[in-house]
């Protein structure tokens, strides 16, 4: 690598490159419009520009429960198409979700029962028998996959919903701090409620049929029920005076626990009249599948109620009048804002279970600028400082540290333009670290230089001797740093993984510029020195 | 210029002073540490990451009156609420007032909506809600996560550097160079505990950077004392590292020097959110450079002599070439 025109060349290639990076094309070269592009390429992270930054945990557990619920629904249909007796089923203890118990299958039917589990419920279950009672357990690697698939849902919901904001490059993804988490990054956000409001509305819209009711009170419910107690397999809620009954009285119903059609089944949802009564409606269609089993629902059971749920009230109560297929109309005295956001939320699909914040940040806009102002203003001064020194400390060769520092930087924050890494305020302190790292190289250089040179060296001897023996040591000391970097970057959170962002290029451009760009630098210096002459070091 | 050419001191003729020096600085640190284990059940004070609440950090258009601040904040019924002048600036009309941590994740985003309708309703000097306000609200499943993480974090990383220094020098080195590192971060967190300052997760950060940092010292001093040894395989071991650290003092002196400086302006410049990062670092640069020389150095030759003692043979001339 004796040619040094080449290196030159080579160098000069990586400094239009990487001022590319930063820059882009900028539309004019006055201050502002630099500025443009520059924040144009790269991406400041929230605690700069300012944005909302939320952490929900997505309650998985629900829809496990939600799944079982349907499994006891649906076996008691089965069971009752095949004549098979049984006295009841049911999920014997609220904290264990997966677990089903069917009691009662008389011995004659058992082999006839055992072989309808194992076809229509053996990938989904594992079941046992004792005297009569079977207990299906789901799974643990069904379970698994139904809260993962649980969460990608949820992501995806979220994701939908915040596309209908309009917010710019927003983060929705799963965070590994712990299970079921979700990240959502709302640059340029500050109203926080109206935002929680949207992503966190379960609008699960579901059709139960209606088992007992209206009663004006929970206690005539209960009394209503043999015993008391609401059998397991039942709800009861509550339905807002004013829909319903139609009353002014609030009212109370019992309803199947498992939904006739749950949130997902519906494909679309808009807002529509009644031609008859001007009432507003919600019109929606239903999936295929959804359609053909509401169908058979809606068909065997003319003349019984059903309640359109929403959330965890009652919205309406109807008759079932002919089979309804997969497009029908809710009507309930629902405003306006109502429709449009059920209809709305229902079109982004519903969220399979509830979320619930567990880290919430914010950070004004003004403030944000604040930190880039403090850290610009550090980041500067220790630059200056460092440089200065370095040219009162090694005279000539403080040129060419001076050069090479500023070259890493550039470099560094080309590197930040052409990937998606984003700019934290730590960021901002990782590339301040980097200058007084990057100039270590340079010192363990040039004072292996001057050691040589002490020892009656030529000028072109110590500088190749120089670098020879600090090479050695300055891929060791990058090694290690990058290990604490790369350590920090895999466990860090947000702001500090932008810390080890620009702490790892910092260090990389500096293998560069430290070594490859001051060695070139050395080298055209000593082709111009006459025989004799020393370095100025 | 230069300096320290030339220099000849025997370092390790002075190891007692720095065993000296390291055990009251670590000592001092550990019963800080202890009496606020005692008194709050925690070593150090953590900051809202770790520790879980709310904070709530407000730029006001006019210089805020804290005590106005207190009775608008408790006329609103919220009790427990700690208000401080944000970072001491008077200033930048910036206040913080914080809340202890929620016990459970239901309540979590009530506190904010408190103090924000507080200051509207019962304090009056206007601020931006939108732009002048910043929140964090961490609850404490979060909080105690973000806790294991970083101490994992810390303890991975001297184990990835361990592992590294073994397969570029010997084990030894490898744990010369991680309980001199173990020894800053040690210091470094008693300064904290001394200090009353909060550990946040970029002090993390930054104790994870002098991990590295202080480790680069030591293999600065590891690397000219294996290269002696080849050079000069009958000069006595301490004698080696006595002139292996005199050989790279002046790269050591001024490189910290240097980087000293840089993380001094951010101190100085670099504003209230980044004080406890370059707190952190500005202790721990000196630590991390003291404790190459008179930590990590002193460590290997005590090695040797008690293997000398023990009638084995020194393990420690580099076997391992370096290229």
């Amino acid at each position: 690598m004796k040619n040094v025109r080449n290196r030159v060349l080579l160098i000069v290639a990586v400094l239009l490159v990487c001022i590319y990076g930063i820059l882009g094309i900028p539309k004019g070269l006055s201050g502002p419009a630099l500025l443009e592009a520059i924040t144009k390429n790269i991406h400041l992270g929230l605690d700069l520009k300012g944005g909302a930054h939320l952490i929900l945990r997505v309650k998985v557990q629900e829809a496990v429960s939600a799944e079982t619920d349907n499994t006891v629904a649906q076996l008691q249909q089965d069971l009752k198409k095949a004549n098979t007796a049984f006295t009841r089923i049911y999920k014997p203890d609220p904290a264990k979700p997966t677990v089903i118990s069917v009691e009662g299958v008389p011995a004659a039917a058992a082999s006839q029962f055992r072989t309808a589990l194992d076809t229509k419920y053996g990938t989904e279950y594992d079941y046992s028998s004792a005297n009569g009672t079977y207990t299906l357990t789901m799974k643990p690697t069904y379970q698994s996959d139904l809260e993962k698939r649980t969460l990608q849902q949820s992501i995806e919901t979220i994701r939908d919903r915040v596309d209908t904001l309009g917010v710019s490059e927003p983060v929705i993804q799963e965070y590994n701090l712990g299970a079921d988490q979700i990240l959502v990054e709302l640059p340029g956000v500050s109203d926080l409620e109206g935002i929680k409001r949207l992503l966190q509305e379960t609008a699960r819209l579901e059709i139960h049929a209606v088992v007992g009711g209206p009663f004006p009170t929970e206690q005539a419910a209960l009394a209503s029920v043999p015993g008391g107690v609401i059998p397991p397999d039942q709800v009861m809620l509550h339905a807002p005076g004013a829909i319903g009954s139609r009353s002014d009285a609030d009212s109370v119903y019992l309803l199947q626990r498992a939904a006739v059609v749950k949130g997902n089944d519906f494909r679309s949802a808009e807002s529509a009249t009644n031609p008859d009564t001007g009432q507003r409606m919600v019109r929606f269609t239903l999936t295929t599948d959804a359609g053909d089993t509401f169908y058979e629902y809606t068909s065997h059971n003319v003349g019984s109620a059903m309640a359109v749920v929403m959330g965890s009230t009652v919205r309406e109560v109807a008759n079932i009048r002919s089979g309804i297929r997969d497009q029908g109309d809710i009507e309930g005295s629902f405003s306006e804002d109502e429709v449009a956001s059920l209809s709305k939320l229902l079109r982004t699909g519903a969220l399979p279970a509830s979320l619930e914040e567990i880290e919430t940040r914010t950070v004004g806009a003004s403030l944000g600028a604040d930190s880039i102002k403090e850290g610009v203003t550090a980041a500067v001064v220790g630059v200056l400082v460092v440089m200065l020194f370095m040219l009162v400390y090694y005279k000539g060769s403080g040129i060419n540290a001076d050069l090479a520092l500023l070259l890493n930087l550039l470099i560094l924050l080309g590197f930040m333009g052409f990937s998606t890494a984003t700019l934290t305020l730590p960021g901002i302190a990782g590339v301040i670290l980097t200058i007084g790292m990057g100039v270590d190289s340079n010192v363990l250089i040039f004072e292996r230089i001057r050691e040589e040179i002490r020892e009656g060296k030529s000028a072109a001897a110590a500088v190749e001797q120089g670098f020879g023996h600090a090479w050695i040591t300055i891929v060791d000391t990058h090694v290690t740093t990058i290990v604490s970097a790369a350590i920090l970057f895999l466990f860090g959170t947000g702001p500090v993984k932008g810390f080890a962002t620009t702490l790892t290029f910092g260090l990389l451009a500096n293998l560069f510029t430290a070594v490859f760009v001051s060695r070139t630098i050395f080298d055209a210096h000593l082709n111009k020195l006459k025989t004799g002459q020393m370095v100025s070091i | 210029m230069e300096l320290f050419h030339g220099v000849n001191i025997d370092w390790l003729g002075k190891k007692w002073y720095f065993l000296a020096f390291s055990l009251i600085f670590s000592v001092a640190g550990l019963i800080s540490m202890g009496i606020h284990l005692a008194q709050t059940g925690s070593p150090v004070p953590l900051g809202v990451d770790f520790r879980g609440g709310t904070e709530v950090q407000v730029q006001f258009a006019n210089p805020p009156d804290i005590g106005a601040i207190r009775t608008a904040v408790s006329s609103a019924g919220i009790t427990d609420a700690k208000i401080q002048s944000y970072g001491g600036d008077v200033s930048r009309n910036e206040v913080l007032i914080s809340l202890p941590e929620q016990k459970n994740e239901t309540s979590l985003d009530q506190g904010r909506q408190a103090i924000v309708s507080a200051l509207k309703t019962h304090y009056n000097n206007p601020f931006d809600e939108a732009k002048g306000v910043k929140v964090d609200v961490v609850g404490p499943t979060v909080g105690k996560q973000l806790r294991n993480k970083a101490i994992m974090a810390t303890l991975y990383s001297l184990l990835g550097m361990l592992v590294y220094l073994w397969f570029r020098f010997q084990l030894i080195y490898g744990v010369a160079a991680v309980i001199a590192c173990f020894h800053d971060t040690l210091i470094t967190i008693g300064f904290f505990s001394l200090t009353g300052q909060e550990i946040s997760l970029t002090v993390i950060a930054a104790i994870l950077t002098l991990v590295g940092y202080s480790m680069n010292d030591t293999i600065v001093v590891f690397d000219r004392i294996r290269e002696n040894l080849r050079m000069n395989r009958r000069e006595e071991l301490p004698d080696v590292v006595n002139r292996s650290i005199n050989q790279t003092l002046s790269r050591t002196v001024l490189t910290s020097g240097l980087t000293f400086l840089t993380v001094l302006s951010l101190y100085i410049f670099g504003g209230q959110v980044l004080r406890g990062f370059s707190f952190a670092l500005v202790i721990g640069i000196l630590i991390g450079t003291y404790s190459s020389i008179a930590v990590a150095a002193p460590m290997l030759v005590a090695y040797q002599q008690w293997r000398g003692k023990n009638g084995k043979a020194a393990i420690l001339p580099a076997a391992r070439r370096a290229r």
